[in-house]
């Protein structure tokens, strides 16, 4: 594994050697083992185009306490929002003898690009894409999924997860699709017709428009941020008739199993898609999949660059 | 220690068979009970994957000496390792601390086979992060010689001398099959 | 000037002969002809040189990714004898001073016949007519007005641009996508889009706006011409439309011809171009369109963009694609090859009739004698690997690259000047 750039090209092995490196971290964790010495000597830039404190602290995390040198590079401030191009940004990074490049971009493909262009010969990892896809996020979402209903090993198969929200716009969605198939899970996306995307019947997952008919037989639902903004666009009329008809609230959280949990990649938008009561309750696992996604990203950082250069 | 898959048509001979293995294993539990004196504060820390099956098997032959059971975990030394950037990054293998730890404790390493001497090594870097031992001692099956670092086993149940371009197969019977120690040659 | 024979060339496909130029025309056609300098066409194919409808020369205001000149001598490489250049430069063709002057610069540059493309609206803005008219009467002699880069969205104003230009021949070539459907649009909106997470750029927002001014022509009785055909539907609303006996005309690029929506996944940004690349099954349909007629005319829409425009994340790049050098080649291998057309039919689709629907009376004539001597040798029978590197455009966005294409342009000649020889610019 040279990159990651898309959940869809893991294959279900890797995945799995991925989610079991992870268990295997994080008991390191709990064991009290401080820092871990396999990337001493790596550099890792943190490349950071959008602003996103908590995903880019779980990089930091993830990379330091497997001893690499962490560099953080966020567009505010610099040379990138003086017009730099990417090309020039990645220039640099690599003549400051980057081994590894963690890029979050408004662009969908830009880590692509940061890959295959030439410009810089170290892994890079895709930390989000514009609307493309959040490979880790995915990894930790399938993780936190094991974790609660397979006792922590082997994979997915016959979990059932609905993914509800603005699937048209969410790279937590596509990944999550991706890689929850891969894992042998059953995967219904519910939302308004509106924010699917054309040829969504193609990826292997069910679609729903109405969440009270999609939850009463999963084994978790995954709530998708869906922004007030979208609503000028015309994707819904009122941010009011999106939470009436799509927001998870008490009330049809009790319709789900006793053993369902919730889950939400965050940043919530409390009262939008989520209930303040529902984030809060003793369903959601969304504070777990914060401290997943360190164990997962130090597997996946260990696994990129714990080994031999440019695998 | 790494072993490798023997092609079918490699010559090997067998160096210890099942009843070698069991009375090797068991000459080796009465010597850690004579040399820590029936210690009390004794753990094992089998490093894996077979050295974690045999620190198991250990463990129940000194409990069967003295009577009283004796801690056993595992000790994964892969990122500890330092030929790491030599292949591509290998799995994690699973560390398990026993409910009492091994602060303070006397721990006793148990692996199949002693060689170079970096796998302990490594193993003494992982040790040092879960905590402060008393002491530790170093339990092996087979010691084959050909050490690269001042590194010794306290415990061995053979001593084998090999040379270099050959190879030692330990297989235990909960995960091979059959217990037995074999020499072939490597290419 | 010299004189030529070009021998032994099959014209048009058919039948082998030698061809005689002198002084600007076709002097004789026949067999064992000689001249001051033999060209020898064995295994080739003669055509009338090409004419290409729709080129983005740049000048004025872009001449770090094309100018004139530059756009004439790639136009020249890949066969034409002329190209029309679109309006949306800086400033925007929309005055006589401005078409005039592209009009000059091409004439100085003495390789094609530059016909400058006036542009519709001020500005493109498309608020405001242009001024036709003094457009038409420039010596530039403007007849084909585009607002290309930009549609002609106000359905009044396109009314009014149609009824206009009747008064003087001249015709509105239409850039047909309904912005409102667009908006932020980056690739063609299909499985591959919403896999990519890339904005879509729908085809009913094509096929909407040609069905609209499809019958816009037929209410007003005018001429329209429809640029970059790219879907099935659009194909058949075409067909719908000629049926009916609207005088439409429509034009196919050579990539629209060649490549699907399928090799967007490397997110390589020289795959962005408006029209987007569509999907195998319209790529199926404006192959059958062209071979049927349905589809009049392949134009390149040759787009030139400096590199620092496409190298870069596929959002920040620019749109379009060069397309001068390797047009013949990428028909070649789309259309006769796969053997949808004939030779005559690329003589018809690319020099003929645009030159026809242009109002260019001294191009896209039959080889005969007296003739204007515009023309062009091909051998379809050599591979040719494409090296962006190599373009004799100014630019080196073409989606070719290390790409091989069957054959090679082998000579060019302008009114009786040759301006390619041995596959070379002279």
């Amino acid at each position: 594994m040279k990159h990651l750039l898309s959940a869809g090209e893991l294959t279900r092995e890797e995945a799995i050697t991925i989610l079991d490196t992870a268990t295997q971290l994080a008991a390191a964790t709990t064991q009290g083992v401080g820092k871990l010495p396999p990337l001493r000597g790596r550099t890792i830039v943190n490349l950071f185009y959008e602003d996103s404190t908590r995903t880019r602290i779980s990089f930091e995390a993830a990379a330091k306490r497997l001893s690499a040198d962490v560099i953080n590079f966020s567009a505010k401030g610099s040379s990138v929002s003086k017009g730099e191009s990417l090309k020039d940004t990645a220039l640099t990074l690599e003549a400051m003898g980057a081994d590894a490049v963690i890029i979050r971009h408004n662009a969908s493909g830009a880590p692509h690009r940061l890959a295959h262009s030439g410009w810089i010969s170290g892994g890079v990892v895709n930390a989000g894409d514009g609307t493309h896809e959040h490979p880790t996020q995915a990894l930790l979402d399938a993780y936190t999924l094991r974790q609660h209903l397979k006792d922590n090993s082997g994979d997915l198969k016959g979990a059932k997860v609905a993914i509800v929200g603005d699937v048209l716009h969410s790279r937590v969605a596509r990944s999550n699709v991706l890689l929850l198939t891969t894992l042998g899970a059953e995967v219904r996306l519910v939302a308004p017709p509106t924010l699917l995307p054309i040829g969504v019947e193609t990826w292997g997952a069910q679609v729903s428009y109405n969440i009270d008919e999609s939850i009463a037989d999963v084994d978790a639902v995954m709530m998708l941020r869906v922004q007030r903004e979208r609503m000028s666009a015309a994707f819904f009329p009122t941010a009011h008739e999106y939470s009436y008809r799509y927001g998870l609230n008490v009330a049809r959280m009790n319709t789900m199993q006793d053993h369902a949990i919730v889950m939400h990649p965050g940043p919530m938008n409390r009262g939008m898609e989520i209930s303040a009561d529902v984030a809060d309750s003793s369903r959601s696992v969304i504070v777990e999949q914060v401290a997943n996604g360190v164990s997962v990203r130090m597997a996946v950082l260990y696994l990129l660059l714990g080994g031999t250069e440019g695998v | 220690m790494t072993h490798v898959v023997e092609p079918e048509n490699r010559p090997s001979r067998v160096v210890l068979d099942a009843d070698d293995m069991s009375r090797a294993l068991t000459r080796l539990a009465h010597e850690v009970v004579e040399r820590t004196h029936g210690a009390s504060h004794l753990t094992l820390m089998g490093i894996p994957t077979r050295g974690a099956d045999l620190a198991v098997r250990l463990a129940a032959k000194i409990e069967s000496i003295q009577g009283t059971p004796v801690p056993v975990g595992a000790l994964d030394v892969t990122m500890y390792r330092d030929d790491l950037r030599l292949r591509p990054a290998r799995a994690l293998l699973p560390t398990v601390v026993p409910p009492e730890g091994i602060e303070g404790r006397l721990v006793v390493l148990v692996d199949d086979v002693l060689y170079s001497g970096r796998t302990i090594r490594s193993a003494l870097d992982a040790l040092s992060e879960l905590g402060r031992p008393q002491a530790v001692q170093l339990a092996v099956l087979v010691d084959r010689g050909h050490r690269e670092l001042p590194i010794r086993a306290d415990y061995v149940g053979k001593n084998l001398p090999t040379s270099k371009t050959e190879q030692v197969k330990v297989q235990v019977i909960e995960r091979d099959g059959i217990d037995q120690v074999t020499i072939e040659q490597s290419s | 000037m010299s004189t030529y024979v070009i021998a032994g060339g099959s014209l048009l496909g058919q039948d082998v002969a030698d061809i005689l130029i002198a002084d600007g025309v076709i002097a004789a056609i026949g067999n064992d002809l000689s001249a001051d300098v033999r060209v020898d066409a064995s295994g080739c194919v003669v055509l009338p040189g090409l004419v290409d409808l729709h080129t983005h020369l740049r000048e004025p205001g872009r001449e770090d990714a094309e100018t004139v000149l530059s756009g004439s001598r790639a136009a020249a490489k890949g066969g034409f004898t002329a190209v029309h250049a679109m309006a949306n430069t800086n400033p925007v063709a929309d005055t006589a001073g401005v078409v005039e002057q592209v009009w000059r610069l091409g004439q100085q540059a003495g390789l094609v016949d530059v016909r400058p493309v006036g542009a519709v609206t001020v500005s493109l803005e498309g608020v405001a007519l242009a001024e036709l008219g003094a457009m038409a009467d420039s010596a530039a002699g403007v007849r084909v007005f585009s607002d290309d880069g930009k549609c002609v969205w106000d359905a009044a104003l396109m009314r009014r641009a149609l009824e206009y230009v009747k008064a003087f021949d001249g015709v509105i070539a239409q850039h047909a996508q309904e912005p409102r459907l667009t908006e932020g649009a980056q690739m063609n909106e299909g499985i591959v889009s919403g896999k990519l997470g890339l904005a879509g750029w729908p085809a009913v927002a094509e096929e909407a706006i040609i069905a609209r001014d499809v019958l816009l022509a037929q209410h007003v009785g005018s001429r329209l011409h429809i640029c970059h055909l790219s879907t099935a539907g659009s194909v058949d609303i075409i067909r719908w439309a000629k049926a009916r006996g609207i005088n439409v005309t429509a034009e196919v690029t050579p990539h629209h011809l060649f490549f699907t929506d399928d090799v967007v996944t490397s997110y390589d940004p020289i795959y962005k171009v408006n029209p987007p690349l569509r999907t195998a099954a319209d790529v199926e349909a404006v192959r059958a369109g062209l071979a049927d007629g349905t589809i009049d005319v392949v134009a390149t829409d040759h787009a030139p963009h400096p590199s620092e425009d496409k190298d870069c994340e596929w959002t920040a790049a620019a749109f379009g694609m060069t397309g001068l050098e390797s047009a013949l080649s990428v028909v070649n291998a789309t259309m006769v090859k796969t053997g949808l057309m004939s030779w005559s039919d690329v003589a018809d689709r690319m020099s003929i009739a645009p030159a026809a629907i242009a109002r260019v009376h001294d191009q896209g004539q039959p080889l005969a004698v007296g003739m204007p001597a515009n023309i062009v040798v091909f051998n379809p029978d050599i591979d040719t690997q494409v090296v962006p590197a190599q373009s004799v455009s100014a630019s080196r966005n073409t989606p070719y690259g290390g790409l091989t294409l069957p054959g090679r342009v082998m000579a060019t000649f302008f009114r009786g000047r040759a301006t390619v020889l041995d596959g070379e610019l002279v």
